[in-house]
């Protein structure tokens, strides 16, 4: 093993077609017409000297390390900013050159600490490395005046930063432009006082920095270094594996010392993130060895009881015969499970596959329930494919961007980058939120129109948008008759000229101006290329569907689907939700999406499983808690999933799991629901084990083990272990053959295996043969329903039973901050608590000051369903009449709040809209009285069971 | 399971095909909805209650009820 690191280019390469051919130092070479004579010469192995040029960024030509000759030419350009041309003659190397570059380094290395042996960079500095290119022997300078006690910047938790070994090249500069685009570093000062400086001369935690770690990966010395490195030293090899935060799946170079992960860099030749990160994926991964860890597995009889360690055997044997038990005093389907998008693909494939042939039914399920539900329904309906239609590269080639009820900068920070490198180069943005998010004001960017609607009215503001397109005649005919089903383009187009979806019409139900509207209608309509990015803000609604329906009718009466720059982006918020999808964990779906009592796909399941299987669709989560109310489901296996923290309306959600005679979670952490179990399985986190992940792109990716599972097992091979316990045997060796499994189930899996994700770095379904390296773009030529058709439907809006009066006058909706992730369980085990260590209610000033609230205030917030505390934040984000609050942290009981209203097609909750009364407090709820103490105990019986070790 | 949730759950599958003009097709949108999306235990409660009262079903959603196979 090594580091295998990447070959640095220089420059980055040249999208160009066209070719030219030039001659550096005697050897010919080709290359697209753009590429930078230095990336010229490296892609024949010539390594011309350069400290201010790295290939993820733009050419600056301020080193002047990198000069060349060109024959017939002035001077001595930079290589890095000169373009090759057709019959260039360059010479890289000789004694003129040379004592340029030698006098350049002189000079840096004069004002340059001379400490190479006890540096954190040593082994892997730039500047090291070109003091030795050069030949740099002496330094003849004796400066006066020397940056070289300059103080350190030690304020972010990940890296330091050590003015006093800057050379000022502006890398890190440039990278938080170019590759984050958040603008939070400049070079302040001119000449000898120039510096990097973070915001206005801030430290950089005060700063506009979101710790994204760009700076640190462009800087090409020990100036900026996580800190990490500064504790462990330099790694000694790395393994390509995917992150496991959001749905964006950015590719890692896990950097390990050993079994010891010293930092998580972005791998340069990662598809989906292009060598970026953020601060949860590049940093936040301390967790995986966190004290918190559950290491053995535990047992116990009832919730008031101490746990017990015991063996794996005796666990997994207890846990089936718990499962038999239930079973057999109340039915085979009083028992089921509960997948995770923070499994692998192969952990839900076998975790499915024990429900429904070990278990006997098909009470299987996954989070993509409270989130991305509507999503699978939505688009299987009118597409034919429960996924997004694009590669995240697609928005490159995007003239309109349109958002709705998402927020990249915070959700999926890497993909927003890139969004922001598209419409910093002039593509338009419309943004629908009842919120302002950044993308709406930030550097450089400014959204073209704002549709500030009211919470719970999509569907409206979707048909009003709609309603234009189709009375302005703004519509696409020729992809419409060509590529969809016209009697049902012709029954919505009438629909939908209806005057009731007028957006004068809808404006009394939206709030939103029609002018406005329908200057945004235009706008999207007109573009060559426009493109609908989305995220839960659609889909955690009453009617979810209904709006994920509405936006795909919208892609197809514009003709915006089937190419590049355009399409229908789900923004998935887990990195396996397109995954854990895909693998069947669906309750009335097979893996592939096709139903379970389909004749042929079940016949093919049940020969290839050896076993009879029900025919019948198994119940949803929320279901799954009515139903242990009522005593028909008491048996639970839950992997890699919060429910009792996550899911909505959670009063109701914990009496369920009390109600339950056996729950199993498996997990690497005490998670809120392992409160509530009476079996412990630890798991693996995702540097422990072996896999894949498919992202928001239908990417599948590779999850590779970089240090032993701390528990002993990977997590297929405990829920093997269980499924053999059950009496139903597996006898899987590697997560490889369950993917060869999966692709000889699954058509659109028919293509994948390990060997070629290895080969391709990833590949995205479908890929339905040997030959096949994947679809980038879906639904070019037809798209996937039966008859190749897009099928147009009905979108009326309904408004929501959740309405305000004057018991609950403001509408609660919920989101996430950039560094948290989703229930909390693995940032808040990191220093990301320093962003954002507990949940804020935001509330407009003018709310707040009807109701004397100010910044800081503990605030009640009772809804239908419950009552919670928070703090306050008063904020011009959130519109009067709309409060806002992320849910991260247990104690804040965001869920105690919402309630059990949910999307008609799929019961995906709706979090996004809770009638609300805010009001001063000077103390917890009751709910979170009796919540903290019922988790004090459960940490004691936790205690209790690690003092009988 | 509380039947009020059941009823619910139909009611709002049946508002989304209500858009149907044709509410016999509509009907047998719902129809196929539950019949391919319900867990048997919960389409058995709710053909009893279509069978015993069915009066809060909304009216394409009382014709889906009588049509869903018997569990």
């Amino acid at each position: 093993m090594s580091m295998n690191k990447p070959q640095d280019f220089g420059t980055p390469a040249s999208e160009a077609s066209q070719l030219v051919t030039l001659e550096i130092d005697g050897f010919k070479v080709t290359v697209p017409a753009g590429t930078s004579i230095m990336r010229a010469a490296a892609s024949i192995g010539i390594d011309i000297p350069k400290l201010c040029a790295t290939d993820s960024i733009e050419p600056f030509g301020s080193c002047r390390l990198c000069v060349v000759q060109i024959e017939g030419g002035r001077g001595m350009p930079a290589s890095c900013t000169t373009p090759a041309a057709e019959g260039l003659k360059v010479v890289t190397q000789n004694q003129k050159l040379a004592d340029v570059r030698r006098g350049v380094m002189e000079l840096y290395i004069s004002d340059h600490p001379l400490d190479c042996l006890t540096c954190s960079a040593n082994g892997d500095c730039e500047l090291q490395d070109m003091a030795g290119a050069v030949g740099l022997r002496e330094v003849r300078y004796n400066p006066v005046e020397t940056h070289l006690h300059a103080a350190k910047d030690e304020s972010n938790p990940y890296f330091s930063f050590d003015p006093s070994k800057c050379i000022v090249c502006s890398r890190c500069v440039r990278a938080c432009e170019e590759t984050q685009g958040t603008f939070a570093l400049t070079i302040d000062g001119r000449g000898f006082d120039s510096k990097v400086s973070p915001g206005q001369n801030q430290p950089f935690m005060d700063s506009e920095c979101v710790s994204c770690g760009a700076c640190v990966q462009a800087c090409p010395t020990a100036t900026l270094m996580e800190k990490s490195v500064i504790d462990h030293g330099q790694p000694e090899h790395s393994i390509v594996t995917t992150c496991a935060y959001c749905g964006v799946g950015c590719s890692f170079r896990a950097e390990m010392k050993g079994e010891q992960v010293i930092r998580m860099v972005p791998n340069k030749d990662g598809h989906a993130n292009h060598g970026h990160s953020c601060v949860k994926g590049r940093f936040a991964f301390g967790y995986a060895t966190h004290k918190d860890r559950i290491t053995k597995p535990m047992i116990r009889a009832s919730i008031k009881d101490a746990w017990q360690e015991v063996s794996w055997e005796e666990a997994i044997n207890h846990a089936a015969s718990e499962l038999k038990r239930i079973q057999t005093k109340y039915g085979k389907d009083a028992i089921g499970g509960i997948t995770s998008s923070r499994c692998t693909n192969e952990e839900v494939f076998i975790m499915q596959k024990l429900i429904r042939a070990g278990f006997g039914n098909n009470n299987v399920d996954t989070c993509a329930r409270v989130c991305h539900s509507p999503t699978g329904y939505g688009l299987k309906q009118t597409f034919g494919e429960s996924s997004g239609t694009q590669n995240f590269d697609s928005v490159m080639h995007a003239d309109v961007i349109l958002i709705i009820g998402a927020n990249p900068t915070d959700g999926h920070p890497v993909f927003a980058s890139q969004m922001k490198k598209r419409l910093r180069q002039g593509a338009k943005l419309i943004i629908v939120d009842p919120r302002q998010i950044d993308l709406v004001k930030s550097a450089h960017i400014q959204a073209d129109y704002h549709l500030k609607l009211r919470p719970s009215t999509n569907v409206a503001l979707i048909n009003a948008l709609a309603h234009v397109i189709v009375t302005e005649n703004l519509l696409d005919d020729a992809f419409v008759n060509e590529r969809c089903d016209v009697a049902s383009f012709q029954k919505w187009k009438t629909f939908i000229a209806q005057d009731i979806h007028s957006p004068e019409a809808s404006e009394a139900i939206t709030g939103v101006p029609a002018a406005e509207l329908r200057a945004a209608a235009l706008l999207y309509a007109t573009a060559n290329n426009a493109a609908i990015y989305y995220g839960l803000g659609v889909t955690e609604h009453s009617q979810g569907s209904t709006m994920v329906i509405g936006i795909a009718n919208l892609a197809m009466a514009t003709g915006n689907l089937g190419r590049d720059g355009v399409g229908v982006n789900p923004l998935r918020g887990q990195n396996n939700v397109q995954g854990s999808c895909d693998m069947g964990s669906f309750p009335h779906e097979f893996p592939g999406y096709r139903h379970v009592s389909d004749p042929s796909t079940h016949q093919l399941f049940e020969h290839a499983w050896k076993t009879e299987l029900s025919a019948e669709p198994g119940l949803r989560i929320p279901n799954m808690f009515d139903a242990a109310m009522d005593s028909s489901f008491m048996g639970l296996y839950c992997e890699g999933e919060d429910i009792a923290q996550s899911d909505p309306d959670i009063q109701h959600v914990h009496a369920a799991l009390r109600k339950m005679e056996c729950v199993i979670v498996q997990d690497i952490f005490l998670n809120e629901t392992a409160k509530f179990a009476h079996v412990f399985l630890p798991g693996a986190s995702f540097l422990e084990k072996n896999g894949t992940f498919t992202n928001a792109e239908r990417r599948i990716s590779p999850v590779r083990k970089v240090m032993s599972p701390l528990a002993g097992y990977q997590d297929w091979e405990v829920t093997q272990m269980l499924s053999n316990a059950m009496g139903y045997p597996m006898n899987y060796s590697h997560p490889s053959e369950i993917m060869a499994e999966i692709a000889s189930l699954t058509p659109a899996f028919a293509g994948v295996s390990y060997e070629k994700i290895d080969e391709l770095g990833s590949v995205q379904w479908p890929c339905y043969d040997e030959e096949s390296t994947g679809t980038p773009i879906m639904h070019e030529q037809a798209f996937m329903r039966d008859n190749g058709k897009g099928l147009f439907m009905l979108t009326e809006f309904v408004a929501t039973t959740e309405k305000v009066n004057g018991k609950f006058p403001l509408i609660l909706t919920t989101g996430r901050i950039l560094s948290q992730y989703n229930v909390g369980a693995q940032t808040r085990r990191t220093e990301n608590n320093v962003w954002h260590a507990e949940d804020r209610l935001e509330i407009h000033p003018h709310d707040a000051e009807d109701r004397g609230l100010k910044t800081d205030d503990w605030v009640g917030i009772k809804s239908r369903a419950g009552e919670t505390v928070l703090r306050a934040l008063i904020s011009e984000r959130v519109q009067p009449g709309v409060v806002y609050t992320t849910f991260h942290f247990p104690e804040s009981g965001a869920n105690v709040i919402t309630t059990d209203n949910s999307d008609w097609a799929t019961n995906c909750p709706e979090y996004k809209v809770t009638a609300v009364q805010v009001m001063k407090v000077s103390q917890p709820s009751e709910w979170q009285n009796n919540y903290q103490a019922f988790s004090e105990d459960q940490l004691e019986l936790l205690a209790q069971s690690a003092g009988n070790d | 399971m509380k039947i009020e949730r059941l009823i619910k759950m139909a009611n709002d599958i049946g508002q989304f095909f209500n858009a149907e003009s044709d509410k016999d097709i509509a009907a047998e949108g719902v129809r196929n909805h539950i019949e391919r999306s319900w867990d048997p235990r919960m389409r058995r409660e709710l053909i009893l209650y279509g069978q015993q009262d069915g009066a809060a079903l909304i009216d394409i959603v009382k014709v889906a009820v009588s049509r869903l196979d018997p569990v």
